[in-house]
């Protein structure tokens, strides 16, 4: 199931304008990703713990997050240490550390997370259909909008279509094992998969024909800036630009 | 305008799947202003095919569709039958793609040049009448069968159509669910064509029962709904029986 565990909440950051929501986030990431000083980092990572504070999310939640995405970092943990050039620092057996491989590694530790707790805080705060109308206020082209709508809508149906599948091969006796059968099973299974996706889409835009759709979506929601939406983001750009000033700073 | 004003008309309606060969054989159909019929016929005898040659997603090999008294034939002309002929589909999770119910309903209006308000007042409008008021900021997918089938309902009939076209609306629905769909569909005005297997369902929804073969309608006075009474055990339950 896609849950939004962050939506409800009724926070200054939830109350946000949308659109300046997902603008904060996407300059946040530009400056936090190319920065390369630690000062700029550290301030990073500062502001977006305190982003998650002001939308008041639940820690656990994040934390959980946080966690799967670490996993895919402790690669980089094992690899970039050793395979960056530089001052050698310890050895595992044959393998030297470098210190310039660790910075980078940490870097990218706390750049990775800074990005990603700045998007819980200030994206996934709103449902995805929001994002959506969000991303299309800010002229997003509307097939990519799209794209995201319906892929958000018809996962779970693909899901759900999927299961089918599957119970039918297991209530067949279909046990997944190392062998041919079990690979040409599975690649049956989402053939079959593929093929009712392309059915139900056809379906689907039939049924739009017939409510009369001419390739265009309107917002029902007109988003509206109010004088608190103002202050919000003229405070969290300004954040954002110490950040980039800060990296110019000591880059010269 | 007369009750007897035909307000669908099909000619020598021809159509085949490369796989099935001939579905429809030269079917003739007509509706009548406020008429309300039953389609019944087995599996694949081409009752979908039907409706959706009437809205212009398939286009006839053979033959004259009329809708309103014009004869349609391109895209742009049903596009135009398409604004007065609502389709519920066999399958809501076709039928209902935004992301939130007030959403979903309100596409049609605005399709039809609605502004966003008055969609927004139209779709709050309909979904109360169905009794699904509060149901404008539920996500699609996260509703039961019977509430999707609603909803999918809602959408159609915020477009205002003068016909409502329904392929098995009953399909996956609870006991409680149909009884709410009959008193729906009993409360409405509008001229209807039902496609369903289910007796019981016609008998209360439809005035006269059409019966397709061989790619033809039959509509013989045999097959006019009637009822009998009658007794056997667990005769309580919901059921049908086969001719």
């Amino acid at each position: 199931m896609l849950l939004e565990p962050f939506v409800n909440g009724s926070s200054l950051l939830h109350r946000f304008d949308p659109r300046g929501r997902v603008v904060v986030a996407g300059f946040f990431s530009v400056v936090t990703a190319v920065a390369v000083r630690w000062p700029t980092l550290a301030v990073a990572m500062a502001a977006a713990v305190m982003l998650c504070g002001l939308a008041r999310l639940p820690l656990r939640q994040v934390a959980r997050r946080l966690v799967i995405a670490n996993f895919f970092i402790l690669c980089v943990w094992l690899f970039l240490p050793f395979t960056h050039a530089g001052t050698p620092l310890f050895a595992v057996g044959p393998f030297a550390a470098t210190a310039e491989g660790i910075a980078t590694a940490s870097r990218i530790t706390v750049k990775a997370n800074a990005i990603l707790l700045a998007f819980i805080a200030l994206v996934a705060t709103m449902p995805v259909a929001t994002l959506g109308h969000a991303l299309h206020r800010l002229a997003v082209p509307d097939k990519l909008v799209h794209l995201l709508l319906f892929t958000y809508r018809y996962i779970h149906v693909m899901e759900k279509e999927y299961q089918r599948l599957h119970n039918a091969a297991v209530i067949r006796g279909f046990r997944p094992r190392t062998d041919r059968h079990t690979y040409k099973t599975y690649a049956n299974l989402v053939g079959m998969l593929l093929v009712r996706s392309l059915a139900r889409a056809e379906r689907v835009y039939d049924a739009m024909l017939c409510r009369g759709f001419q390739g265009r979506f309107y917002s029902l929601r007109p988003f509206a800036m109010t004088g608190e939406d103002f202050i919000t983001a003229i405070v969290l750009l300004a954040v954002v630009g110490g950040m980039g000033f800060l990296e110019w700073l000591s880059t010269t | 305008m007369a009750l007897h004003d035909v307000i669908l008309s099909l000619r020598d309606i021809c159509y085949s799947y490369d796989r099935w060969g001939l579905v429809l054989d030269h079917l003739n159909f007509d509706l009548h202003r406020g008429q309300r019929v039953g389609l019944v016929g087995d599996n694949g005898s081409g009752k979908t095919t039907l409706l959706h040659l009437i809205v212009g997603l398939k286009r006839p090999e053979a033959g004259r569709i009329e809708v309103f008294g014009r004869p349609v034939a391109s895209e742009e002309d049903f596009r135009q039958v398409r604004q007065r002929v609502g389709l519920l589909f066999q399958d809501a999770d076709d039928q209902l793609f935004c992301p939130t119910v007030l959403e979903d309903v309100a596409f049609g209006p605005i399709n039809q040049g609605k502004h966003p308000e008055e969609a927004r007042e139209i779709a709050l409008r309909v979904l109360a009448d169905l009794g699904l008021a509060g149901f404008e900021e539920r996500i699609t997918h996260r509703l039961s069968g019977g509430e999707k089938r609603l909803v999918s309902l809602a959408t159609v009939l915020a477009m205002a159509p003068d016909v409502l076209l329904l392929d098995e609306p009953t399909t996956g629905l609870d006991h409680d669910t149909k009884e709410r769909l009959v008193e729906i569909l009993q409360g409405l005005a509008i001229s209807s064509v039902v496609v369903s297997h289910e007796y019981d369902f016609l008998g209360r929804t439809a005035e006269l029962v059409y019966y397709m073969q061989a790619g033809r309608l039959l509509a013989e006075e045999a097959s006019a709904i009637h009822s009998h009474y009658h007794v056997h055990s667990f005769g309580k339950l919901p059921h049908q029986h086969s001719s």
